[in-house]
Formats: C-alpha cells, structure tokens, sequence
C-alpha cells in the first residue's frame, strides 16, 4: 500500500465515521432560566438540575444513543426578554425548551414554543398555565390547585379539622390560593369560618390573628408571602394560638423560619418536592447536586432535573425522536421512579400538562423543615 | 382556648351556633370583647409610639430648622443596616448601635446638611423637600442594589418574652419600646425647652438673625439639630427593625405614617409627634379589626385630612406665623 492510498483510505473511513455521526447528532434543547434579577435563585437550580441530569445521561451513552446539546440563556426574570429568546431557541432549533421558571414569563414565552410545536417544561406554578388548551406544555411541579386538596385532604384526616379560618395575602397569589384552599375544604367538608385579608408589607399582625381566633376554628391556614408568614406566625405565637397552624410550601420554607425565629417552630406546610424528603431517589439526587454545585438544591433543582428524566422517559416510550410524537405521548404519560429513577418519584401527566405525583408534609422543628407525612398522588 | 372560659368544646359550637363574623355568638361575649379591645389597643400603642420616633425627627427639623424630611424613613432603614453589618463582624447589638450612632451623626446628620440641605436652603423649603424625596429614593435603591433586596431577621434589644395580664398578652419588646420612645420623646422636649442649648436652638429656629445678634452660633445649633435627628432615627431603628424586619423598603411606609402623625399631632410640638404617632397606630388597628382590614391605610389618611381641614396647627400645635 502505497502512501497515497493509504491517505485515501483513512480519509474515506474518517468521511464514513462523520457521516455515521450525523446520523446520531446531539438532541438540541435550550434552557430559557432567570440567571439574573430578582428570580435569579430560582433560576439557577433549575438551570443546574437540567445540568445535572443532562451530564448523567450523556455519560449513560444518552438517550436512544444520542447525547443532549444543552443552550442556556439568560431571561434577566424578564417576560419581554423570554419571549425573545424562546423565539431564538426555535429559530435554533431545538427539541424541547426548558423555562422559564417564573410564571409571569412562561406565560408569554409559551407562545412561540407552542407556534412552532415544541415541547416546554416550565417550572412555573400559576394555574393559568395550563388552562389555555396548550398542548405543548408541561410541568415540571403543582399548581395551587393540585396542592391545596392535599392540603385539605391532610386537614380533614389526620387533623381532624371540621373548622378553619384562612388568612392570605390580597394580591394574585394570595387570592388564587385562598379561592383554591376554600373549594378544597368545602369538598372534604371543613367550614371555612373565617377569610381574612392582609396586604402585601403588612407589618402589624395583630388584628388579623385576632380576627381568625375569634371565629374559633380547629386550624388556622395562612398563605402569604415570605416576610409576612413570619409576622403572622410571630403574632399567633405572641397570642397564645396552640391549635394548628398549615400553610403550602411558603409558611415553612428557610427564609421564613429564619425570620420567624422560635415562632416558626410547630407550623406545618405541604410541599411538593424537597431534598430532605425520606425517599433513598431523592436523597441520591441531594447528594450528587451537593457534590457537583458545592451547596443543598431547592425545590427548583428538582424540578430541572426530574423534567430532562421526564422527557427521557417520554422519547424512550416513543421510540424515536419526533417531536410531534413525543409530545403527544407525554400527556397521559405514567413513569414509575423504579424503571427511571430519575423522576424521583412515580409522575403521571395529564392532559393539560399538569402533573400527579406523591409530596410531602413537612414540619418546623428546632428551625429545621422536618418531613413528617409522605402525601400519596390523588387519585384520578 | 385562653379566652373562651365558659365553653369548652369549640367544635361543638362553632359551626352549629357562632358565625363567622365577630363578635361570635357566645355568653361571655362581653369579656371576650373587652379582652380583645385590649389586645389590640396595646399593640395599637406599641406601633403607635414606633411611628411617633419617626414623627419626631420631622418636627425637631421643622421646628429648628424649617425643612421637611421626605427621607425619614429611610433615615431609620439605614442604620438598621449598619446595625446589622456591625452585628456581623462580631459586635454585640448594644455597642453595634453606638457605633452606628456615630457614624450616623456624620453621615446621616453632617453629610445631610452639607450635602442637601445647606447648598438648596436658598432656595426655600420646595427644592429641600424634592431633593430628600430623591434621597429616599437613592437610599432605597442603593440598600437594594449593594446590599440585597430580602428582609433580614434584626435581634430585639427586649427579646421575646410575652406576659399574659387579664387575658391580654403582651410582649416585652412593646412595653419597651413604648418606655423608650416615650422618654426619648420627653427628653428631647425637655432638652429643646430648658437647657440653653436647646433654648438657643429654638432661638435659631424662631429668627436666626436675632439670634446671631445675641451671640448664638447658629451654624453649631442647627448642625446639633440635624446629630439629634440622625441620632433619633438610629433608636427608632434599634425598636421598629426587629418587628418592621431589616428591608431596603421598611422605610418607606413608615416615613408616611410618620409624617400623617406629625401633621395630626401638630408639627410645632414635640409631644404631638408622640400623640399623633399613637393616635394613628391604635386607630389603624382598630379599624382593621372591627371595620375591614382593607380600610386599615385609609385610616391615618382620614384622621389626617380631619386634621388639616378643622385643626390645621394640628391637635397640639399652636398657630405659628409663617416664616422668612
């Protein structure tokens, strides 16, 4: 053999390999994340969870044999910015789009993914998101309206509450969770004996608390913001309340508990995905995010990363990737944690895009969120 | 169940007999109602005399000075900042408001005056008032952007003991709170009015020409004006941090409400700071509790523009003529 073709040759089998590789080219997804402003923390566990997962499944050899291309850009917790860049993300292309996290921003950014038929995961948690016939969203975790009949269904059981009084915040999230709360307790039969309303920065606690006292209920739910949560809980601690104090997510959340101090102790919340919750998946996950990024993972984190493991399973069940196809199968989609432990935990989608999955109750001793109840998924 | 003595099980009456709305449906009503009355004119007081720190600082600069602090919240968000820097380098919370005190004359007393007050002053009142507006602003947004835009636990310098007297409960931070802005409120007033150096502020305040005539320097009274405004606002901070929480907007609604209760209790009277201050806190609580809370803001507004349209010195200020 001569030189020449021996060049030849080897050219001809580096041509072939390349030709072998477009064939198996990375699955592009673009992760559209609030890296700065004011949702910059949430944003950026979300960012690192898909990290995470896309990093453990490429070195699993990826997926169907192809690996994942991951683009992340920056939305500024922007709405404006975030439409554009979804814009950019099917101009490039991609398979799915991951984000924005903030509600606000999902809610106009969808538009362009759903234009051009591309599956979003968002991690935003606004009812509204899937009430508006898009069949290319998902979640990634609950919205009020699939927390709070947890929530209601706890109080009934293991409280025992035939009373409560809800005091919330009066803005969008705050009237959204207290008309979600009320419907919920209806239906498991909880007289709802006093509403009322806080605003926004409300520094004096004392009248509202007295309000909710007066009425007498078995439980008192509070569903505000961060600051006003530790106010509240402070109050109710300074007025004597002994009986139950629930909230959904925020009332136990780090922030509050700091702020709150002593009187944080004993309030208990539902919570749809937390590291500390009893389960050996998520524990994994806490530990390999805590290695990779040098701190403990939000509930953010999680979301990230169950939503690259989601959309795995979906293009698995699929067989190939289609994007049509995948997002057709994604809604009634059921992945149990055993067959792909990424998901944490069992998951089903359902035709909206919302999702099903066990959660957590979650109790504040000593300053520490403790897991206290293990929440199944409701039923269908 | 503290205050509900004559029943004992709330569920057997709850839904059955008493209605959501208050007073409930119960045969201790009346003690229940007094109880309650109590608790929330207590706490009413305790943010009241909060609000009265702050009003303070706006009638001292009126009365010695004739200028309006649209800043004045944000003169007390400030050092609860600095209070929580010194606090994490390691000084206890006494000595880390000494030291904020210090630095607080310079900045917030020296540095105000050079820098906003003394260059518009020739200008009249208007510029003065739109330029601390514009301060409030920088403050606020400079906490914000340098600092973070969360709220910070503040230590409380009574901690969190709470008394239980009749069925009320009340916390030691309210009574101590109440106990010093009180006395700050009389020491100030007793300063202003028997000690030559507040005699020669006042002097200063009432005709600064007159008073240079008599020998007074007036540069000294009116900059000592400014180190008690600033010191002032240091303690409102020490009290009103650990409940209003360390914010880069705390001030902002209490600047307000410290300015509506100046005006209500008189903008020539040190003691109507401290009236108006309390008039306002208990009448927002009570207006929250028994009318609606939505209406608990509208309160301070309404009293305010009583105020201004019966009583315009305010309720314990005298008529004063304008000045030159």
């Amino acid at each position: 053999m001569t030189p020449t073709r021996r060049t030849l040759l080897s050219l001809a089998l580096v041509a072939a390999a390349g030709a072998a590789q477009a064939q198996q080219a990375p699955i592009k997804i673009a992760s559209l994340v609030e890296l700065s402003g004011t949702g910059a923390t949430a944003g950026t566990n979300f960012k690192n969870g898909i990290e995470l997962a896309v990093k453990e499944i490429n070195a699993a050899g990826g997926i169907l044999g192809r690996k994942i291309e991951n683009t992340v850009m920056d939305t500024q917790s922007n709405p404006g910015v975030a439409k554009g860049l979804a814009q950019k993300a099917v101009d490039m292309d991609v398979f799915a789009v991951f984000g924005p996290v903030f509600s606000g921003s999902i809610l106009v950014s969808m538009a362009e993914t759903k234009r051009a038929e591309i599956p979003n995961f968002t991690g935003g948690e606004a009812t509204a998101i899937t009430q508006q016939g898009n069949p290319y969203i998902f979640r990634t975790s609950f919205t009020q309206a699939t927390a709070m009949p947890k929530v209601a269904r706890y109080m009934a059981g293991s409280l025992k509450a035939k009373t409560a009084a809800v005091i919330f915040v009066n803005n969008d999230f705050g009237k959204g969770g207290k008309d979600a709360i009320v419907k919920a307790l209806e239906g498991w039969r909880i007289k709802v004996v006093a509403e009322v309303s806080t605003d926004a920065g409300q520094v004096d606690f004392s009248a509202p608390v007295l309000k909710a006292k007066q009425a007498d209920p078995d439980a008192i739910f509070v569903y505000t913001n961060e600051e006003e949560s530790a106010r509240a809980l402070r109050e109710l601690r300074k007025q004597g309340w002994t009986k139950p104090i629930v909230g959904e997510t925020t009332l136990t959340g780090q922030k509050v508990i700091d702020l709150a101090g002593e009187a944080a102790n004993g309030a208990i919340a539902h919570v749809g995905l937390t590291v500390d919750a009893p389960n050996p998946p998520i524990r994994a996950f806490r530990t390999k995010f805590e290695k990779e990024f040098k701190y403990v993972s939000d509930h953010n984190g999680i979301k990230g990363y169950t939503g690259i493991y989601i959309l795995k399973a979906a293009i698995e069940k699929v067989g190939k990737v289609d994007r049509a196809a995948v997002a057709k199968a994604l809604h009634g989609l059921k992945v149990s944690a055993a067959k792909e432990p990424g998901v944490l935990m069992d998951v089903s989608i359902d035709a909206k895009g919302d999702l099903n999955r066990e959660s957590f109750l979650v109790e504040v001793r000593n300053g520490k969120q403790e897991v206290k109840d293990v929440l199944p998924a409701l039923a269908d | 169940m503290a205050r509900c003595n004559g029943c004992h099980s709330p569920r057997a009456m709850v839904p059955a007999l008493a209605p959501a709305r208050w007073p409930h449906g119960h045969s201790n009503d009346r003690r229940t109602t007094m109880t309650d009355f109590l608790q929330l004119l207590i706490s009413g007081i305790a943010t009241g005399s909060i609000y009265a720190l702050a009003a303070l600082g706006f009638t001292l600069l009126w009365q010695a000075s004739g200028t309006i602090n649209f800043a004045q919240g944000e003169f007390v968000m400030l050092p609860a900042f600095m209070m929580l820097g010194f606090g994490a380098l390691g000084a206890p919370l006494v000595l880390a408001f000494a030291l904020t005190c210090i630095v607080a004359v310079f900045v917030l007393g020296a540095g105000f005056k050079r820098g906003v007050v003394d260059p518009l002053f020739k200008f009249g009142m208007m510029p003065i008032v739109v330029a601390t507006i514009g301060l409030a602003m920088a403050m606020r947004n400079g906490v914000r952007a340098g600092y973070s835009a969360e709220a910070h636990p503040f230590p409380s310098l009574f901690g969190e003991k709470l008394f239980t007297v009749a069925g009320v409960t009340v916390s030691a931070a309210d009574i101590g709170t109440l106990a010093l802005a009180l006395a700050l409120v009389l020491g100030t007033q007793a300063f202003l009015g028997r000690t030559v150096t507040g005699r020669a502020m006042q002097a200063v305040a009432q005709n600064t020409e007159s008073a240079t005539v008599l020998g007074i320097n007036v540069k000294r009274m009116i900059f000592y004006t400014f180190a008690i405004n600033a010191l002032l606002a240091c303690a409102a901070a020490l009290l009103v941090t650990p409940v209003y929480l360390a914010k880069f907007d705390m001030g902002e609604s209490l600047g307000t409400k410290a300015f509506f209760a100046a005006i209500i209790g008189g903008f020539t009277n040190s003691r109507g700071a401290l009236l108006g201050g309390v008039l306002v806190g208990v009448s927002e609580n009570l207006a929250a509790a028994y009318v609606s809370p939505a209406y608990k803001d509208a309160v301070a507004l309404v009293i305010f523009m009583a105020v201004i349209l019966f009583k315009p010195e305010g309720l314990l200020g005298r008529k004063m003529e304008r000045k030159v």
